[in-house]
């Protein structure tokens, strides 16, 4: 009971505030002018939006643009016979405007890492690679891959033209409850040093009985 | 009179040599002008993926039957142990790499891929359509021959 009185007093105290004049400006013309504001103040924030969310913007920081942008112009995603290219936040950002909102909340962490200098040289980038790839592979798995799926999508795929391996493993994605990422690591980026995920797919006898 | 100088004689039958090597069209292995570009070679498709390519003796090492592009091999990863490992060749559908994957150059057994056997296209080629360079006969033993 106690909320609801609680918001009907609210209320009451709103509407009394509204019909009352300012002393100086109707409250009308500050509704207006609030609007107006808050219409420039959104289109502002939205432009810094679109203009962040740019491949120039993401490979204005060297750390971006040597390693992980020099390996991407040699995948297809850059260079393929349809001349269609997907950018880095095609695949990092997501489109839905709440989603996006929340990633690049989350990516004032860069900056900061920026400022540390974590990766700051090919070594420590190198050494921090697995990690940094873990929180993008966790991030597609727990979205079923949703960026890729903006482009890609399951129904729109003739597997009459693709490979018989890929057919092979689309048909029985759906029924494993598999997701992109699982199969399609590293399709952009060279793969981070594999010794600790997958010991037969890397030269040399598992580090842990070292 | 002055005598006509050896070497100058020399230097002409020399020239006079040298312009017929030209004329009969002595070949360069490049086969082009030194001042030309180079004639680029056509670009030939991969193959789309296909069944098992039989074996011409016994000891080949099969080859590819599927695009390998962009398929990365270094000492971090190798993408086609992510198919083909004893680990993970079940779930690729793929076949698995031989046990002499595994004996190293002193023929002791290791308990992953050798590293001389790391690096799998240096025996293991994809195949593109191409006319064959040189005419070829060679027939398997008939111990191998796909009936
Ligand atoms: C200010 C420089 C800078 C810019 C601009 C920048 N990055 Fe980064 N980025 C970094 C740094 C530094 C890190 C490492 C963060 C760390 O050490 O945890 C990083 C990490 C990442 C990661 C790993 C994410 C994770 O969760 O660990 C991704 C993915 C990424 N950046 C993508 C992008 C994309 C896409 C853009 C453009 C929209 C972009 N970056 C723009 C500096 C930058
Ligand atoms: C902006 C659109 C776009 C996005 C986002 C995108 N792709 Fe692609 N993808 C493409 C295009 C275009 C091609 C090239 C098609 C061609 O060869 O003509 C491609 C090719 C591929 C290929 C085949 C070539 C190769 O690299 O082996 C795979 C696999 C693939 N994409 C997987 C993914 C995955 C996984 C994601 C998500 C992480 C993703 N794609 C996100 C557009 C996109
Ligand atoms: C169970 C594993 C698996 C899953 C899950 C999977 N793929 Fe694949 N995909 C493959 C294999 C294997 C190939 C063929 C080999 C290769 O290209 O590396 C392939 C090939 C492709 C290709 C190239 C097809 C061609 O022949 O031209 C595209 C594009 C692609 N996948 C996109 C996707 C997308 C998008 C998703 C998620 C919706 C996805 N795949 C999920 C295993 C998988
Ligand atoms: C086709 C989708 C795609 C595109 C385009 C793409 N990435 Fe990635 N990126 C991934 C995936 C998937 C991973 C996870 C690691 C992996 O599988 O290679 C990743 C990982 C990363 C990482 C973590 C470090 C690493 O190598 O794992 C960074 C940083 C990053 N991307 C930045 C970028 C930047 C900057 C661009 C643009 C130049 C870009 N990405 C373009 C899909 C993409
Ligand atoms: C996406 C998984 C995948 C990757 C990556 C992959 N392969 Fe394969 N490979 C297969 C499958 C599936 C087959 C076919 C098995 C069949 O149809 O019987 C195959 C067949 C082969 C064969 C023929 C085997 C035989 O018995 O004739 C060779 C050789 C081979 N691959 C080598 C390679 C090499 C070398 C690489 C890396 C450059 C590679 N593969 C990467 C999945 C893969
Ligand atoms: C030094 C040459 C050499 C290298 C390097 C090599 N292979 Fe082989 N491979 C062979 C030969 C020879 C055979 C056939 C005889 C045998 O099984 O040993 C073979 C057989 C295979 C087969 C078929 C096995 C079967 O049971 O029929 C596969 C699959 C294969 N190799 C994959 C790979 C992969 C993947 C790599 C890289 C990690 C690789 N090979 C590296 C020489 C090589």
């Amino acid at each position: 009971m106690m909320p609801n009185n609680k918001s009907s007093e609210t209320k009451s105290g709103l509407r009394q505030t509204l019909g009352r004049p300012s002393t100086r400006y109707s409250v009308a013309f500050l509704i207006v002018s609030g609007i107006a504001l808050g219409v420039v103040l959104w289109g502002g924030f939205n432009w810094a939006m679109e203009l962040t969310n740019t491949e120039t913007f993401c490979i204005s920081c060297h750390e971006m643009r040597n390693n992980v942008y020099e390996e991407y112009t040699q995948t297809a995603h850059y260079n393929n016979s349809s001349g269609v290219r997907a950018t880095c936040p095609d695949c990092h950002v997501p489109k839905e405007w709440h989603y996006k909102v929340v990633r690049k909340i989350r990516a004032s962490n860069e900056l900061y890492h920026k400022a540390l200098g974590s990766i700051n040289t090919r070594e420590k980038f190198e050494a921090k690679r697995l990690e940094l790839a873990q929180h993008v592979w966790d991030s597609m798995k727990a979205t079923d891959s949703r960026e890729c799926r903006n482009c890609h999508e399951f129904g729109s795929m003739d597997l009459t033209a693709q490979g018989r391996r890929a057919v092979e493993q689309h048909e029985k994605t759906a029924k494993e409850g598999k997701t992109c990422i699982d199969c399609h690591k590293g399709i952009a980026h060279s793969l981070p040093d594999l010794h600790d995920v997958d010991p037969s797919a890397v030269v040399g006898e598992s580090r842990a009985t070292d | 009179m002055k005598e006509t100088s050896p070497y100058l004689l020399l230097i002409v039958i020399l020239g006079i040599a040298m312009q017929s090597a030209a004329q009969s069209g002595l070949d360069s292995l490049r086969r082009q002008p030194i001042d030309a570009d180079s004639i680029a070679v056509d670009q030939k498709k991969w193959q789309p993926d296909r069944d098992p390519i039989p074996r011409d003796y016994v000891q080949q090492p099969p080859l590819v039957p599927h695009s390998i592009e962009g398929y990365e091999v270094n000492l971090k990863s190798n993408k086609c142990l992510t198919c083909h490992s004893w680990a993970n060749y079940k779930e690729a559908g793929a076949t698995k790499i031989s046990q002499t994957h595994f004996r190293d150059r002193e023929l002791s057994v290791r308990a992953n891929v050798a590293g001389t056997r790391y690096f799998c296209t240096q025996c293991h080629v994809p195949q593109v359509n191409a006319r064959p360079l040189v005419e070829n006969q060679f027939e398997p033993v008939d111990a191998i021959k796909q009936r």
